[in-house]
């Protein structure tokens, strides 16, 4: 085993820590099933030794025996099951809380690594990896005991009962090991070439049947069907292999097994012949060799099942283990209102070290000011909202709201001081209440409504079947990208926070919409320090400082006229507009 | 084939019992060694036919779950495709990939799983039964009523697990949606400090996942014990009854082992099949999922004209109104109007007031409730689909690029323009200079969805793969959105110069962008308020001119205030 299969498997151990009291309890049941599951075997042995032949049968000594061997079937069988519970309970209480710390460190991670991986990976992780490491767990558990303690008891009751018999099978052993294992060598390459082209196929389906419309709009349906069905031939040949390789195994063991049986029959009945044991014996020692090799069979699927589950808990662990965000200061100042005053002073930033994107960056903002900021798309606009809700942190200088270093407020309290909506509106699964309330959990009715009218909202909600009381599916699917951003103006119209974050807010809104829903934001903002971005100038004429953005810099920066004199970027931007 | 070979590798492993038996009444008791020696063989004879029919099963186990799969896959995909916008719209795209991707798998395992395992195990069981009363009739009495009540047993489970399986399946889900919604929204979740509560309600569901797992857990380990209850039960009963036989003289103690051991081997199948259960149930819920698409009919279906009529109208709506399945209101009331050859036609409207559901029924996306649409004359319903598609080229508002090349992207309207044909869209598009900034330039590789390109580089791209299908009608839906202003003028510049004979329409919320068309028709709430050119509307509409001037008011509100 590598290192760090090692390593993770110390950390599910630390997760089982927990519930260990349940696992020597399913050891100690497994033990007693299997000793009492081995034992019958004996006892009918026992039994059959006393039927010899006509008119020379021992009916009270069977009658003994056999009642002994139904309290050993029922006392194992109540082992078994209970062992079972015990397996299950420890499995998914470990799954779950494995689940709830991945959760929970979901939370705390930086925006930096949720925005570099796809949100498919994550959501994978926390749920199929978590899944298929419960099922080998619970299959590692309920067989690896089970079938260790199989092996060693029969073992040792073969041995009790003829060695040399016992010895032939434990030298036959190793030969369904090396079968197994041959076959795991061969097939293994063969299943790595499956999952590739399955990967393949789904990153085909998601990308046509994901843009279906388009694809039905240049009719290009015959023309995928074609390119499916290359991929799909070349997976069937693999998956083909690959099943065919690995369902060898199970056949290859069994024949090694009948090989066991077959020389346990013959030695068996040689040395019945010599009388060195009874034909009950025989028969026992025959269930014996069947049963023994079973487990062998089992506990290798249990290893490959297992190496899987350690795999998946490797990359549950991996998340887990990123670096989390820095926790605030312990002398972190909770900022209860502030006045709205941000200054930025030298600030650098980029995403990635090589690639330089925003350097010495100057900003004073006063109280109750309009920053607007405008450029071209990608030239950092949204990056400087990343800076000022820290959902990032800057590389150098510092940001300062209320003249304290953004780095020295709490987290929760300077994200209470902001109101914002972003361009990709995003919506939680639930009523619009529950969506508007958000911010503000304990609003009234007329709160709600007062906001939902000021946002241009209400409207569009009361047409809706439920009103207020409707359902949005995940995402809202059920909205249009418009009604969403409305939806997102009025969460943030409901809770008045000190400073506002406007990130193309009304880019989905029709510009008739969209003036009044600015008219509203301009008596709602009075007095209040707010940040636009936006594409469309008209919107942000009347702001008191506009940034004018390109490649991350602020190239220039002044009021709508001052600007317009310079006879620079800004002005071009301007133009471009009329232009028809 | 594979369950004719399963069959026959598991009677010759029912035989082995009979082998046994001689070998303990013939060999041992009469002292016979020769006999011993070549029952021996006869074992080994049998382990080898045994192997050779098991290999031989498992491959065609193995090709015939592959090969229905496959099958499966192509079908779905199929069908997937016939599916107009309205199913999609109400299936939802991301069901339908799993449904094809995950779903089938699970199904495909279990075929072979079955295939395998299923036909042996009854098999076994019932052959072992019938063995055993070749052995002796009374002694497979007790085999009579063993069976059944194992099979009682094993579909008692069964029946009780499916429904808590599925259950199961459910909190899951809900466990699934939620970590994605935590993940798309995540910015909003910490700007509005919501992070302990979605810890909470996280927790909440997880413990209820956690607890119905444990409740079927609980139910299905009980197979395994209740099974061997019965089967070593039996056994004792088989002994009990076999001492009489031996005693009454009808059977020999060999035969007693025999029955013992097909006792055995009846227990050892039902194991595997019970572990079989739980993986059976999961792939039933998969089938019903797969069926359900398969189920689900396309609402649109192929007409049979293929040739226009003589007209000199390209577009004709005639009193059309449409509703989206399962919305209650109408998305488009009454609209009605005429779009001649070779005219420009601008939409313009506010958030959600219908422009986009209004061009989407050009190409027949949906159909109409009420009215008709007719282009070059015939009714869309009327008109072969891949035709009608054939002739309108469309720009949707999301610019969605293919995995491949430049070039295989511009082929998508005509697979066989040439390089000239492409590079003259292109630069319609104002994609020229995009393209030639790449490495390769026509053969620089898109990725997936076009992920290495900038939503303005898409933009104008898939505007120039509309173009390179060459279109008697070009509907651009809102799809300048991410241009600027200046490139987004020289693209209205370079449209214009296209041939007299195409309809163009032109969807957008800037009034610059469709200022000089023939005819406006302004949308409000799903119906057209009012049609005609940009002077005459500024004139008499209203909604237009407060579009206008909210975009056009030069000096800015700064004036006003």
């Amino acid at each position: 085993m590598k290192n760090s299969q090692m390593k993770t498997l110390l950390k599910v151990l630390s997760y089982m820590k927990r519930f260990l009291p349940l696992l020597l309890l399913s050891i100690i049941f497994a033990g007693i099933n299997v000793a009492l599951t081995l034992y019958f075997p004996i006892l009918t042995g026992d039994a059959i030794d006393l039927i010899i032949e006509e008119g020379r049968v021992d009916f009270d000594g069977i009658y003994l025996i056999l009642e002994k061997g139904v309290y050993a079937v029922l006392v194992g069988a109540i082992a078994q099951w209970l062992m079972n519970v015990c397996n299950n309970r420890m499995t998914y209480g470990i799954v779950r809380d494995v689940r709830r710390d991945a959760f929970a460190t979901l939370q705390k991670l930086p925006l930096k690594y949720l925005d570099n991986h796809s949100q498919g990976d994550v959501v994978s992780r926390i749920i199929a990896d978590v899944d298929t490491f419960a099922d080998g767990l619970l299959m590692g558990f309920t067989q690896l005991f089970t079938g260790v303690a199989t092996i060693l008891g029969t073992l040792f009751f073969m041995f009790a009962i003829n060695g040399r018999i016992a010895l032939a099978v434990v030298a036959i052993t190793p030969l369904s090991l090396f079968v197994a294992a041959f076959i795991a060598k061969r097939t293994f390459s063969m299943f790595q070439l499956q999952s590739a082209t399955r990967g393949e196929q789904t990153a085909f389906i998601n990308e046509m049947i994901g843009n279906q419309k388009i694809v039905q709009a240049f009719h290009h349906e015959d023309e995928n069907l074609e390119r499916f069905d290359e991929i799909n031939e070349r997976l069937e040949k693999y998956s083909l292999r690959a099943i065919f390789y690995s369902s060898l195994v199970n056949p290859s063991t069994r024949f090694v097994n009948s090989i066991v049986y077959a020389v346990v029959a013959l030695l068996g009945a040689l040395f019945a012949m010599a009388g060195g044991i009874t034909v009950g014996q025989l028969s026992c020692f025959l269930t014996y060799a069947n049963q023994y090799t079973k487990p062998f069979n089992e506990i290798s699927g249990v290893i490959t099942e297992l190496q899987n589950a350690l795999v998946c808990a490797g990359r549950i662990f991996e998340l887990m283990e990123e670096k989390q965000e820095i926790p605030d200061k312990e002398d972190a100042v909770v900022l209860s209102e502030a006045d709205g005053s941000v200054v930025a002073e030298h600030v650098c930033f980029s995403y990635e070290p090589e690639r330089k994107l925003i350097e010495d960056f100057n900003l004073s903002v006063k109280p109750g000011q309009r920053v607007a900021i405008v450029g071209p798309t990608g030239c950092g606009k949204t990056t400087l909202i990343n800076l000022l809700m820290r959902f990032y942190d800057v590389r150098e200088g510092c940001i300062k709201v209320n003249g304290i270093d953004m780095r020295n407020i709490t987290r929760e309290s300077l994200r209470a001081n902001y109101g914002m909506v972003l361009q990709e509106t995003w919506l939680k699964k639930g009523t619009i209440k529950e969506n508007i309330t958000m911010g503000k959990p304990d609003a009234t009715m007329e709160e709600i409504l007062a906001a939902a009218k000021a946002a241009h909202a209400h409207s569009f909600i009361k047409r809706l079947p439920n009103g207020y009381d409707t359902m949005i599916t995940e995402d809202g699917g059920n909205l249009s990208a418009g009604q969403k951003q409305l939806l997102c103006i009025t969460r943030v119209m409901l809770c008045l926070p000190p400073m506002l974050i406007l990130d193309e807010a009304t880019s989905s809104i029709d510009t008739r919409t969209e003036a009044k829903i600015q008219k509203a934001f301009g008596t709602m903002m009075q007095g209040r320090t707010s940040f636009i971005v936006a594409h469309r100038l008209s919107t942000i004429q009347d702001a008191d400082v506009i940034l004018v953005m390109k490649d991350g810099k602020i190239i220039e920066q002044g009021t709508h006229e001052s600007l317009l004199s310079q006879n620079g970027f800004y002005r071009e931007l301007y133009e471009s507009q009329f232009r028809g | 084939m594979a369950p004719l070979f399963k069959m026959l590798e598991a009677s010759f492993e029912l035989f082995i019992p009979l082998v046994i038996a001689a070998i303990i009444d013939q060999g041992i008791l009469r002292d016979n060694r020769p006999f011993v020696v070549q029952r021996f063989f006869v074992l080994l004879l049998l382990a080898v036919i045994g192997l050779t029919c098991a290999v031989t099963a498992q491959f065609f186990a193995a090709k015939a779950a592959v090969g229905f799969a496959t099958r499966l896959r192509h079908s779905l995909f199929e069908h997937i495709q016939t599916l107009s916008f309205s199913e999609m719209d109400t299936i939802g795209t991301s069901t339908l990939i799993t449904r094809m991707t995950s779903d089938i798998n699970q199904v495909q395992s279990c075929v072979n799983m079955v295939l395998r395992l299923f036909l042996r195990s009854p098999f076994i069981v019932f052959g072992a039964m019938i063995m055993a009363f070749t052995v002796d009739v009374k002694g497979a009495l007790v085999f009579v009523v063993t069976i059944p009540l194992l099979s009682i047993v094993v579909f008692t489970i069964m029946v009780i697990t499916i429904p808590m399986f599925a259950r199961v399946q459910k909190a899951l889900d809900l466990v699934l949606t939620h970590t994605r919604e935590n993940l798309s929204g995540v910015r909003v979740i910490r700007a509005f400090r919501k992070e302990k509560e979605e810890t909470e309600t996280f927790f909440r569901d997880n413990d209820i996942l956690t607890r119905y797992q444990l409740a079927v857990g609980r139910v299905s380990a009980l197979t395994n014990p209740l099974t061997l209850i019965v089967v070593d039960c039996s056994i004792v009963a088989l002994v009990w009854l076999g001492a009489k036989e031996v005693y009454a003289g009808s059977i020999s103690q060999g035969e007693v082992v025999a029955l013992v051991s097909y006792m055995s081997q009846i227990l050892v199948e039902l194991v595997k099949l019970a572990n079989l259960i739980v993986n059976i149930t999961k792939s039933v819920a998969c089938g019903n999922r797969i069926q359900a698409v398969f189920e689900t009919e396309a609402s649109i279906v192929s007409g049979t004209v293929c040739k226009d009529k003589e007209s000199e109208n390209s577009v004709v709506f005639d009193h059309v109104s449409m509703t989206y399945a399962g919305a209650k209101e109408e998305a488009l009331t009454d609209i009605h109007f005429a779009a001649k050859k070779g005219q420009t036609i601008g939409v313009i409207g506010g958030t959600g007031s219908g422009k986009s559901s209004l061009v989407h029924l050009i190409p027949r996306f949906y159909d109409v409730s009420a009215g008709a649409v007719y282009v070059n004359g015939i009714d869309v319903r009327e008109y072969d689909l891949e035709v009608l598609r054939s002739k309108i080229g469309m720009v949707m508002q999301k610019a969605v690029l293919f995995a491949g090349t430049i070039r295989e992207n511009m082929k998508w309207g005509n697979q066989s323009a040439t390089d000239e044909e492409i590079w003259n869209a292109l630069r319609l598009a104002q994609a020229e200079d995009v393209v030639k900034g790449k490495e390769g330039e026509l053969d620089f590789v898109i990725e997936q969805e076009g992920r290495n390109l900038s939503g303005g580089q898409r933009q104008r791209l898939t505007i120039a793969r509309a173009l390179v299908k060459n279109p008697d009608i070009l509907i651009l839906d809102d799809s300048a959105s991410a241009l600027d202003y200046a490139t987004d003028a020289k693209l209205r510049e370079a449209l214009r110069t296209l041939s007299k004979e195409k309809t163009i329409f032109i969807v957008s919320q800037r009034t610059s962008s469709i200022r000089y068309a023939d005819l406006i028709l302004v949308m409000d709430d799903g119906v057209v308020t009012h049609q005609g050119t940009h002077d005459s509307l500024l004139e008499n509409c209203e909604i237009y001119r407060e579009i206008y001037e909210s975009q056009f008011k030069k000096g800015g509100k700064s004036n006003e205030e």
